[in-house]
């Protein structure tokens, strides 16, 4: 492997990859996302290679294991190629007649095809599933195409096409101003725009500037960014890659999570192979830029997530967040200027700059544009990552991708963005996924985890739980947030317990207010959120766990116990 | 404990203060608990001082002062676990284990820990044996599950 040394060489490298590639070759791709290997895809993967073997058929079939393709219910999930034929909950005892059968005969085996629960419709071809079909998937879509080890088949996608043109056909204010204009909002939670957090980093007075992508993700049930960094890393470095040069950064940093170990593969072989091929490294295509990146680890703990505390732990120090009188973007790492965004915000912008932001202004509502990865779990018949454009209405999410409420139950509330989120009552479901509209409802989208409750979930319990999980993850170095959640937290557990007392939720609604003023952090001051969204819209559920010492989802047991007296 | 593995660890990232928590984290990989006498040879080859390696020791959950058992057994207990009734896969395994989240029993066969979630939400609720995932169990499969350690 040569150093590519301008973007002549890339596209000769990448015809010379395409010139190789036999498009009627058989080829069966195996997803190894989290939840398929949870399913017990390892089993299957063997029982391919082994089958394949017996029958001698090793040289003429290719067997890739790629990543997340979404649908991760109906897991493990395997497509035949070319075909595209897509088979669901495959077993190992399926293997030998896939092979024969569809690999060979080139015959559809009705079982483990897709069948419509409600029209009985079947659908063989992954682009035909409902489920694939209606989703705009820009930035997933290639992850049933690709082997994530692999920076051929990325490259054999167009993949640094979009870094060639940043580097060699653009000044780096040109592709800042191109972000801008195309108005990428961060996905990490915040929505605040990316284009402007790069221009303070880039006019920030320190020639040492640093970029990172945040993979910690530690917010339950959301596993988009896992799906995407593990299923496609090379997108995700493109995109870092393009920043760090608008913002004039030469060394970045990967921030992740050391309990994923795909993962961590698939990230450590990327920036290997980026590497190797110029793509990293000193003078990139020939262009002068020169960039490196680094990995880091979170080793548990959520708060390590914010980005204060992230800087710290790249330091090797422990990840308490500072307070932020001067944002990171000025004032991050070693106390020099640090961009941080999330994976999901970086995998936009090779997009960006390949397609412009003409095309990326046109997907979305008027000022969340794109499209947004979409985690959903909790009762809900497909847990899955979907994408679609923002603006889709959370009905759609719901029940035409997440296949509606399990058990014949009904939908109770949508609850985003993990511990420091918000609940709606089903009786919002009609709004647009949009970051403003969905603020204002009291529920900002966070990273995009949805949770759907049904009827029998108690939403005291669920406060109680967010808040449970927050005293563990706390830091601990400010007051308000260490203490405070301590004391919440013990007035919710009274209440599910049958020992609320009159004046408990106005003074969680007291205690709310102190810790939003005064926590350090974003974590601190945003932990009172779902608490604050359930007495909203639930006020009455409440009170009478306080009044009555009644459940009314009879969930808590010993209000439960009590009623039976 | 195997000393050599230990030690090229700590001469890869020799002087590397920075370092610091990848190198906690591969001990930790490569040993599964961290003896003090380790933590002393950390903090000698990295050049930081002893108590901020305590501090990290103590700081993060993956870390643990104490040995595991041979079987390390991880239950989810994400938001969405929890809703679809991990407390009651953690009561189960409790009853039939005899040990609490944080401890290893006294012949050390198993170690119990929760863990955050992990991503994989359709599986849940779900547990975690050494490498291999239980899906979607049920309270009633657990004693069948354990029974293949030993």
């Amino acid at each position: 492997m040569t150093r590519i040394k301008s973007a002549a060489e890339l596209e000769e490298l990448r015809q010379g990859i395409l010139s190789k590639i036999d498009p009627d070759k058989p080829s069966i791709s195996i997803c190894a996302g989290l939840s398929c290997l949870g399913l017990g895809n390892g089993k299957l993967i063997s029982a391919f290679k082994e089958e394949l073997g017996k029958q001698s058929l090793e040289a003429k079939v290719d067997v890739i294991t790629t990543g997340c393709h979404g649908f991760c219910e109906k897991g493990p999930i395997v497509v035949i190629n070319p075909e595209e034929i897509c088979y669901l909950e495959v077993k190992p005892e399926d293997v030998p007649e896939i092979i024969s059968q569809t690999v060979i005969a080139k015959k559809v085996i009705d079982r483990l095809i897709h069948t419509d629960p409600n029209t009985g419709e079947k659908a063989a071809h992954m682009s035909d599933i409902p489920f694939y079909k209606n989703q705009m998937r820009v930035l997933m879509g290639n992850n049933s195409k690709i082997n994530p080890k692999s920076i051929e088949d990325y490259l054999a996608i167009g993949g640094y096409s979009a870094l060639a043109k940043a580097l060699l056909k653009m000044s780096p204010v040109q592709v800042l101003e191109e972000v801008k204009i195309a108005n990428l909002r961060g996905r990490g939670g915040g929505g605040f725009p990316a284009g402007r957090k790069w221009e303070t980093t880039r006019n920030a007075p320190n020639e040492v500037k640093y970029v990172i992508v945040n993979a910690h993700e530690g917010e339950p049930g959301a596993f988009m960014d896992r799906a995407l960094f593990q299923a496609n890393p090379h997108s995700v470095l493109e995109g870092l890659i393009i920043g760090a040069y608008a913002i004039g950064s030469h060394q970045g940093f990967i921030y992740t999570r050391h309990d994923t170990p795909e993962l961590r593969k698939n990230v450590d072989l990327a920036l290997a192979q980026a590497e190797e091929y110029g793509l990293l490294g000193e003078n990139i295509l020939g262009s002068g830029f020169d960039f490196k990146v680094e990995v880091h680890y979170d080793v548990g703990i959520f708060v390590s997530g914010e980005s204060s505390a992230l800087m710290r732990s790249i330091e090797g120090k422990a990840p308490e967040p500072k307070p932020k009188y001067i944002r990171t973007s000025v004032n991050g790492i070693w106390d020099r200027p640090s961009n941080l965004n999330n994976v999901e915000t970086w995998a936009n912008v090779p997009q960006i700059i390949g397609k412009g932001s003409e095309w990326y202004n046109s997907i979305g509502t008027d000022k969340s544009k794109g499209t947004k990865l979409i985690s959903l779990s909790g009762h809900v018949c497909n847990s899955t990552v979907v994408e679609v454009p923002m603006g889709t209405s959370l009905r759609e999410i719901v029940y035409d991708f997440g296949g509606g409420i399990p058990n014949g139950k009904k939908l109770k509330a949508i609850h985003f963005g993990g511990p420091m989120g918000g609940t709606i009552p089903e009786s919002l479901i009609d709004n647009p996924l949009d970051f403003d509209v969905l603020s204002k409802l009291g529920a900002s989208m966070g990273a995009g985890d949805m949770l759907m409750m049904d009827e029998d979930t108690c939403l005291v319990e669920v406060a109680r739980y967010f808040l449970d999980f927050l005293s563990g993850e706390s830091c601990g170095k400010c007051v308000p947030c260490r203490e405070g959640i301590r004391q919440m937290l013990n007035i919710l557990t009274n209440m599910t317990k049958g020992k609320g007392r009159e004046g408990d939720i106005e003074l969680l609604e007291e205690l709310s207010e102190v810790i939003g003023a005064a926590a350090l952090c974003s974590l601190g001051r945003s932990v009172q959120n779902p608490l604050l969204s359930m007495l909203k819209y639930f006020r009455a559920e409440f009170e009478a766990h306080i009044k009555e010492k009644r459940c009314p989802a009879h969930s808590c047991k010993e209000l439960i116990a009590l009623e039976g007296v | 404990m195997n000393n050599d593995a230990i030690d090229n660890i700590l001469n890869k990232y020799q002087g590397q203060a920075g370092s610091l928590i990848r190198v906690m984290m591969e001990i930790q990989e490569e040993n599964h608990w961290l003896p003090r006498e380790v933590m002393v040879k950390i903090s000698e080859k990295l050049e930081v001082p002893f108590s901020r390696v305590l501090r990290i020791a103590t700081y993060y959950k993956t870390f643990s002062l104490t040995p595991k058992g041979r079987h390390e057994i991880q239950i989810c207990t994400g938001t969405a676990c929890h809703i679809r009734g991990a407390q009651n896969v953690l009561g189960a395994v409790q009853d039939l284990t005899g040990i609490k989240p944080g401890e290893t029993d006294a012949d050390q066969k198993f170690s119990l820990e929760i863990v955050n979630c992990q991503g994989n939400c359709t599986c849940g609720p779900m547990l975690k044996i050494d490498e291999q995932t239980h899906s979607r169990i049920s309270p009633a499969e657990i004693a069948d599950a354990l029974k293949k350690y030993d």
